[in-house]
């Protein structure tokens, strides 16, 4: 009895102590590091975004590091945090991290975990990056100094995609008359968009139906039975995660054929077809990023992280998929800020807001893309203070039942149409929350 | 009529009955203050405590009058948007108004899906209690008026202040969100301890007997839900403006019902200690244990792997903690301090 409570006691001790030492590590500064904390996650049911998505952020930090030394010699760090892609989950990760020295920005990858961390973020200075989603008027950096949508922006992509849809159709006014459902997820990033359907749908002279999915989206035959019976010319699918092989599925069931399925920027991974089989073959796809490694910078992630064992990804097959490369642009996009920052605040450790004025002057064209080895991953982006989007271009790309293929140039979304309405929102939103609009980037 | 019968969560201590809220809240308001960090406050004990009042909430219903609700979550909802609506709508309305008047709200749609309650019965019941919980969601969504017209139903929760003192800091945020709950568990206690409680637990233990000694059945049985709504709508304003700072529908969904259905049952049917205790296992010993694994073992495995692990070894907690006390952790809690008197030398008078 009493061996047993000393040695409770004792492993208790090694416990407590070992914890004590690693914490102790953790908090000792060290100078010249630029710390990314992660809200990932990898298990739930988006885990595959996830892992995808963080395992090609990691990948490219971990390139820069091994192959460059860091940038201007400061060394990239970084934690995971699991969210689950859970609200709840990604504040306790945000409270948990935020006391790390020299964090550079927070990604987090979820809409509703961004929703929740506009005030903390702008309340603690540091900048938070939603890559391809988040809320649309945080595009105005007037107002919402700290958040960056960067690339695509929610009616972008819209924009984008009813663009597409009237190529299709043979020119944007054939559009008048025809019918389109959108398919969405049951969360705040699937309804973010149904206000610029319904003003596109006007705009343009066809009708839209709007129906949701509900969270996680396992269950969609009503869904789909709804569509049978309303016969759209077009289904754009905005989904997430698991819900999208199962609307190809159903899809296919209810006799809709893939290639009249127009599916928005998260929807449009390996992860959303593969498991869907040939019910995904012809289906296209919106995206802001290239899939496939014959691009410089995925060649270099292979040679100088994977074959040296330090690849984040589990199964080496993914090294060039959708979510993949759109966490190595989104590394790039990270590391081009701390870059563009450098060059003006010094080669140190930046504090957020140093890291919010390089994001604000990140500058790529294509020349710089090539030298980052990314020509053809991405176009190219350019972010100024009151416009945190970027003027990112967006293709599309259809699978062919083994690989997408880019089946468009890169065109540009109707930021003209958009900007308007983005600033009715975002003043709507300063007035409400007592917020000072900038009128410059000093401010 | 105070028998000790209809007491199940009386402790049988030496102390007296105040003594442990007595601690417990000297502790909360005068030593946790001092030493917690803005993580603490944030990420364990505001969404500890904002969960610990929907249990106690649920506790009234399903604990005290004996009916199973699967709707609480929706009862959140209700009191969270309700708060929000007021708040926006009507000029100048002090918060603790708004956030009254959305417990209010809660306690209509509590007492109308209460209704059920007066024909049905266990499980029927609970599955009719669903319908709350699917229809709240499902109108929140539909109806974009609720949401201020924001297009993906999210909305920001306004600062936290009573009478022009501000509370935004992460510790006044924790004394606002305490006091709150303090409150309303003392009047939850309260209302325990007289007749309508006593209604409460005859209804639940035998309701036709309860008829028949003149415990006017029905009005107890709604009064059971509009009480335990009211509080479980104050703790959705908690969740929403104290905690997350956003509210959006799907954060109320069936797993946050579960998740408080979990927390009375594993803390204690029928008393409010359980309630706090369930809270604490559920919400606030994952995020220990995943921290814990992830300062050991977060070297060698990933995230997902070291939250799964977690998730295995709650579960085999959990049912630990069942099959050692099937009456919850409150009565574990008992039985601990219990035998902690027994190991000690007998009162002077021998008893």
């Amino acid at each position: 009895m009493s061996l047993v409570r000393h040695l409770k006691t004792a492993l208790l001790a090694a416990a407590l102590a070992l914890a004590g030492l690693q914490a102790a590590q953790a908090q000792a500064a060290k100078p010249q590091e630029q710390f990314f904390p992660l809200q990932s996650y990898r298990v739930g049911p988006y885990a595959a975004g996830g892992t995808g998505f963080f395992g090609g952020f990691i990948d490219y930090l971990n390139l820069v590091n091994t192959r460059d030394g860091g940038v201007g010699g400061v060394k990239l760090t970084w934690e995971e945090g699991e969210t689950q892609y859970e609200v709840e989950r990604g504040v306790e990760v945000y409270e948990r991290l935020k006391t790390r020295p020299g964090i550079a920005a927070w990604n987090p990858l979820s809409v509703g975990i961004a929703y929740a961390l506009i005030d903390r973020v702008t309340a603690d200075k540091v900048p938070l990056l939603t890559i391809n989603h988040g809320r649309t008027d945080t595009t105005d950096g007037r107002v919402f100094k700290y958040i960056f949508p960067l690339l695509v922006n929610p009616y972008s992509e819209t924009s984008g995609i009813v663009n597409y849809l009237g190529t299709k159709a043979g020119g944007i006014d054939q559009l008048k008359g025809k019918k389109i459902v959108v398919l969405y997820h049951g969360s705040p990033y699937g309804k973010e968009t149904i206000p610029i359907y319904e003003l596109l749908a006007k705009q343009y002279g066809f009708t839209v139906q709007q129906i949701e999915v509900p969270h996680p989206g396992n269950e969609q035959q009503s869904q789909w039975l709804t569509i049978r019976r309303a016969k759209p010319d077009f289904v754009v699918l905005r989904g997430w995660g698991v819900m999208n092989p199962v609307a190809l599925k159903t899809a296919q069931k209810t006799g809709f054929p893939a290639d009249r399925i127009v599916g928005n920027i998260w929807s449009n991974s390996e992860e959303d077809v593969i498991p869907a089989g040939d019910a995904a073959k012809g289906y296209v796809a919106i995206t802001s990023v290239a899939p496939g490694t014959q691009y410089p910078v995925l060649q270099d992630i292979v040679k100088t992280v994977y074959d040296a064992g330090k690849g984040n990804l589990q199964d080496k097959k993914r090294i060039g998929s959708v979510y993949h490369n759109l966490g190595v642009l989104n590394g790039i996009l990270n590391v081009e800020a701390i870059r563009i920052a450098q060059a003006k605040f010094g080669k140190r450790t930046l504090t957020g807001d140093e890291v919010r004025w390089g994001l604000e002057n990140l500058k790529i064209d294509e020349a710089r893309a090539a030298a980052l080895g990314a020509k053809g991953l991405f176009h190219s982006i350019h972010v100024t203070w009151d416009n945190h989007e970027g003027d990112g271009r967006v293709a599309f790309q259809q699978w062919d039942g083994t690989q997408w293929k880019v089946v468009s140039d890169w065109i540009a979304p109707d930021w003209k149409l958009l900007r308007p309405i983005i600033e009715k929102s975002s003043l709507a939103y300063a007035k409400e929350k007592n917020v000072k609009v900038r009128q410059s980037i000093d401010d | 009529m105070a028998t000790p019968t209809l007491q199940p969560g009386t402790p049988r201590t030496l102390w007296p009955l105040w003594a442990t809220p007595a601690i417990a809240l000297a502790l909360a308001y005068g030593v946790v203050p001092l030493l917690a960090t803005d993580y603490v406050f944030d990420a364990l004990l505001i969404p500890f405590l904002a969960l610990s009042l929907a249990a106690v909430g649920l506790n009234l219903l399903t604990g005290y009058a004996g009916q199973l609700s699967l709707g609480s979550a929706a009862f959140m909802a209700v009191g969270a948007y309700a708060a929000y609506n007021f708040q926006l709508r009507v000029e100048g309305l002090p918060l603790l108004a708004a956030m009254a008047l959305g417990g209010v709200a809660a306690t209509v749609v509590g007492v109308v899906f209460g209704l059920p309650s007066l024909r049905l019965r266990g499980f029927y019941l609970a599955v009719s209690t669903l319908a709350a919980q699917f229809f709240v969601q499902w109108a929140l969504t539909k109806f974009g008026w609720f949401s201020n017209h924001n297009p993906s139903g999210v909305i920001d929760a306004p600062p936290i202040a009573v009478a022009g003192v501000a509370f935004d800091a992460p510790t006044g945020r924790y004394l606002f969100a305490l006091t709150v709950v303090a409150v309303l568990t003392a009047l939850v206690w309260r209302v325990t301890r007289t007749p309508t409680g006593h209604h409460f637990i005859a209804v639940r233990d035998n309701e036709l007997a309860a008829r028949v000694i003149g415990v006017p059945v029905l009005r107890a049985k709604l009064l059971a839900f509009a009480l335990s709504s009211f509080v479980i709508g104050v703790a959705g304003v908690l969740w929403g403006f104290v905690y997350l700072r956003t509210v959006e529908p799907a954060g109320f969904n069936l797993d946050r019902s579960f998740q408080i259905l979990f927390i009375v049952i594993i803390g204690g049917l029928a008393t409010l200690r359980g309630a706090f205790l369930g809270a604490a296992l559920i919400v606030v010993f994952p995020l220990l244990l995943s921290r814990l694994g992830s300062l050991l073992l977060g070297q060698w495995f990933d995230s997902g792997v070291l939250e799964l692990c977690q998730r295995i070894a709650l579960g085999a907690i959990i049912v630990g903690f069942l099959i050692a006390e099937p009456r919850g952790l409150a009565a574990l809690w008992e039985r601990a301090v219990a035998r902690l008197q027994r190991t000690r030398p007998p009162p002077p008078q021998g008893a």
